[in-house]
């Protein structure tokens, strides 16, 4: 049946499958496992001229000190990519657990940290970053628990929401009245129901995330030089505008499709599950 | 004006977007004036035929064969615009739920004159008046300030009145009314149903009256049609299908109502053996229940004194009544009466304010929080919606083996078996044990709702409203069910309803709640036949009776408990 297929539909169908994000997503995963097998030369090696236009050796030409410009948006990827990755999961640990336990206590507890949070969403997250970047140092532990801790809160508004409205349905009611203990409310009743919401909240947090330690970078406040990263790529290019050349649109336009690709797949995803 | 059927409906096939067929080969003609009732459980394809006389098909659905005649003009072949024209016009609709019906954020008055204006009827302060005409001839409190409401500020039965009355500000030809009374209770919907029949009639509109309650549609109906899984099962006049029922499904119906099928002899003996013991018609204190010794059952379920507030405001007010095993204690009363009030506070979901809960002669903590595991087991809670009371993502195994996990430590192997034989108590294939419950209908739910409360191997089964939400054909069988594990198993039951042909059907002894107050208590038929207070008198009268011309007898012998307004029924000409 498929092989009698008309053509065009074909290439509709691979069109779409490349419009859902999920090759983009997968091309960028290797690159951030792959990197140092699959990059043409090393992470920080001066290999031609400043911004050489691109050629066969330099498919991308080079940067601002002469470094393989592909080479550095891969290595690129790695950093940035786990670098948000480990922040998003942080903020996702801390701000689910902690917005799930308020809303199945309620009262007083709920209370305490809401205010207590409310108080930390108050103050600008990049005035904080700043702040506790500059007291601490930016090595990458401190950069992923600064960021993770921060990017909770937002976290945590959303899961306290999303589980307040299934702790008043009658299931949960059911299994409080089993006598169930507050862990599988939380984990068996509650968790289950919040997927759907968290999902597409991940998919946002993680591209903000991962667009915040590009701006940190940007700041120099991020990933060191001379390690590769796509915000700081962007920086150190930035001139490159000036004189007309392409540059710093490389490493801004991963950033862009990344962002998108991300979002695309969450979007699958939760019309897969919307789905009866 | 041409001579003819104003609605005839032809072959008409409606197609979901699956592929499934919703209605198939329907045919139907209604003449002016006339009211047709379309009867069946859900899935018949009622609505669907319903909003097909307004040439609308819901959601994914499409209308794949047929004619569609208003009036000579066939509503398929209009254009968007040509049936913007027609409908509000020339057909309107009365949705079930008028709450859901109606915008929140603007006043009733702006909705019901919305139509009229828009169509170029009438002008605002034209349509106004007539609102306000058609208020005072409802019924409707307060008629020239009535509309500037929200509708939220009215009660429900009042909001389905003010749905009807947008419904007919265009002085349409046809009227299609979608379950309008199904959502409310017996007493309100008696007032409803007499006012949708005054307005029908003094206008002279045709009807389609799309119901699963077939003594409701008697009561307004001229012609029927039976419908089942899209297809014609039987029409005809409504007093020849209430006599003699052609077809066995419509039997079916007919005896859901009257009962007749369901009164088993063997069953009827057990009962007034059981009510041979002489039970105390109200609670007595536990020193005189002593001295009476032997002669009365032992309880399991004791409640004294019962009280449940919120905040300021009490729902429920000194509630005593005892449960001996194997009994069913029905609690009937309206909407707002403090049924479910009483249902959570014995269970313990919310804390009473007063008063005490006894089990097996053991006083409960008011919480369920502070009360013991074992006490938990052994009274567990039905709730009334089972699309809510089971977690969407947990499947059917887990939801009814958990409380055998959970209570008696089962694992692997023994709790699978276990799940099995509880779906099958229940009269569920245990192969659904694999299948998450959006895959099951309502009744299959409600099944499964019951066998994990049975999991938990209970003395005491709370049961808040189980059938409400049901099919009155599915609703029978799960009450035959729970007659069925009474008897295997010996539970008690503690029955919230507000169907008195539930309480006939199941309830040993009744407890009747009116404003949060216990009016009366005893054996049913006691209760339901000789009982003094008027609010009992009224809530039998109110129950419908299949047969033509009982709505107006019973308006007509009818005093009103609650005497806040006068009742009075004008008819609008």
């Amino acid at each position: 049946m498929s092989a009698a297929r008309d053509p065009s539909m074909e290439r509709s169908g691979w069109l779409r499958f490349a419009a859902s994000g999920a090759p983009l997503v997968a091309l960028i995963l290797a690159a951030v496992v792959l990197a140092p097998w699959v990059a043409p030369y090393g992470e920080a090696q001066f290999v031609g001229g400043v911004w050489d236009p691109p050629s066969l050796a330099h498919w991308l030409g080079t940067d601002n000190l002469g470094r393989d410009m592909l080479t550095r948006l891969i290595f690129g990827a790695r950093n940035t990519v786990t670098l948000a990755a480990l922040a998003t999961a942080l903020a996702f640990t801390l701000g689910v657990s902690l917005g799930f336990f308020a809303a199945a206590l309620g009262g007083w507890v709920d209370a305490l940290v809401s205010r207590a949070i409310e108080i930390l969403l108050s103050v600008p997250v990049l005035i904080s970053a700043l702040m506790v970047l500059s007291v601490l140092g930016n090595s990458l532990p401190v950069l992923i628990a600064t960021i993770g801790l921060l990017e909770s809160t937002r976290v945590y508004m959303l899961a306290r929401a999303v589980a307040r409205s299934i702790v008043v349905r009658e299931f949960v009611a059911a299994a409080r009245l089993r006598g169930e203990g507050l862990v599988w409310v939380l984990v068996r009743e509650i968790l289950p129901n919040a997927l759907a919401p968290l999902a597409a909240e991940a998919g946002l947090r993680f591209s903000f995330i991962f667009l915040f330690v590009a701006s940190l970078s940007f700041l120099g406040l991020g990933i060191q030089p001379p390690a590769a990263d796509w915000g700081s790529m962007v920086r150190e290019n930035a001139q490159a505008i000036n004189f007309g050349l392409p540059a710093p649109l490389y490493p801004a336009t991963a950033i862009a499709l990344l962002t998108i690709a991300v979002n695309r797949v969450v979007d699958r995803y939760l019309a897969a599950e919307s789905r009866p | 004006m041409t001579a003819g059927p104003l609605l005839r409906i032809e072959g008409l096939s409606v197609h979901s977007a699956t592929g499934v067929a919703l209605v198939d080969g329907i045919s139907l003609e209604l003449a002016r004036g006339e009211v047709l009732g379309l009867i069946g459980e859900s899935g018949a394809g009622k609505s669907t035929i319903g909003l097909a006389a307004l040439g609308f098909a819901r959601g994914d659905c499409r209308i794949t064969a047929g004619r569609i005649l208003l009036d000579g003009l066939d509503l398929r072949l209009q254009s968007a615009e040509g049936l913007r024209r027609l409908r509000g016009r020339r057909v309107a609709y009365v949705a079930q739920s008028a709450a859901a019906a109606f915008n929140p954020a603007l006043r009733l008055i702006d909705q019901i004159c919305e139509g009229p204006v828009r169509h170029g009827l009438m002008s605002r302060h034209e349509a106004e008046a007539r609102a306000i005409d058609n208020f005072r001839a409802l019924g409707l409190p307060d008629p020239t300030r009535f509309g500037r409401r929200y509708a939220h500020q009215v009660s429900g039965g009042q909001l389905q009145r003010a749905m009807a009355i947008m419904a007919m500000s265009c002085g349409p030809d046809l009227l299609v009314l979608d379950e309008p009374t199904t959502a409310l209770d017996v007493t309100t919907q008696i007032d409803v149903l007499a006012h949708l029949k005054t307005l029908i009639a003094g206008a002279g509109t045709a009807a389609l009256y799309i119901s699963h309650d077939l003594a409701v549609v008697a009561q307004i109906a001229d012609r029927l049609l039976v419908l089942r899984h899209g297809k014609l099962v039987e029409t005809g006049p409504t007093e020849e299908i209430l006599a003699r029922p052609q077809t066995a499904y419509a039997r079916a119906l007919v005896a859901e109502r009257t009962g007749v099928a369901l009164a088993q002899p063997a069953q009827k003996a057990a009962w007034s053996v059981r009510r041979q013991a002489p039970r105390p018609a109200m609670p007595v204190p536990a020193n005189e229940a002593v001295a009476a010794g032997e002669a009365v059952p032992a309880s399991i379920l004791d409640v004294q004194g019962l009280a449940v507030r919120y905040g300021r405001q009490d729902a429920l007010s000194d509630a005593s009544f005892a449960l001996a095993p194997g009994e069913t204690l029905a609690v009937i009363g309206e909407s707002g009466s403090g049924k479910t009030s009483l249902a959570y506070a014995v269970s313990g979901l919310v804390p009473a304010h007063a008063g005490r809960v006894s089990l097996g002669g053991i006083p409960l903590a008011p919480g369920y929080a502070r009360r013991s595991r074992e006490q938990l087991r052994r009274l567990q809670l039905v709730f009334q919606l089972p699309d809510v009371a089971l977690n969407p993502r947990q499947r059917i195994a887990s939801l009814v083996g958990r409380p055998a996990q959970f209570y008696r430590g089962m694992r692997g192997e023994a709790l699978a078996q276990r799940v099995a034989e509880l779906l099958g108590l229940v009269g569920l294939d245990p192969a659904l044990a694999a299948r998450w419950p959006g895959e099951l209908s309502g009744g299959q739910k409600q099944r499964v709702c019951i066998a994990r409360a049975l999991a938990a191997e209970p003395d005491v089964l709370v049961c808040d409203e189980v059938t409400a939400a049901l099919d009155p054909l599915i609703a029978e069988e799960i009450l035959q069910l729970q007659r069925r594990l009474q008897e295997q198993l010996g539970l008690a039951y503690l029955f919230i309803t507000h169907d008195l042909a539930t309480v006939r059907r199941i309830a040993h002894r009744v407890l009747v709640l009116w404003r949060g107050r216990v009016v009366a208590q005893g054996p049913t038929a006691q209760v339901l036949g000789e009982s003094e207070h008027s609010y009992v008198k009224q809530l039998c009268a109110s129950e419908p009776q299949m047969r033509r011309g009982w709505l107006e007898e019973t308006l007509a012998g009818r005093v009103d408990p609650t005497a806040a307004e006068p009742v009075q029924y004008p008819h609008a000409n």
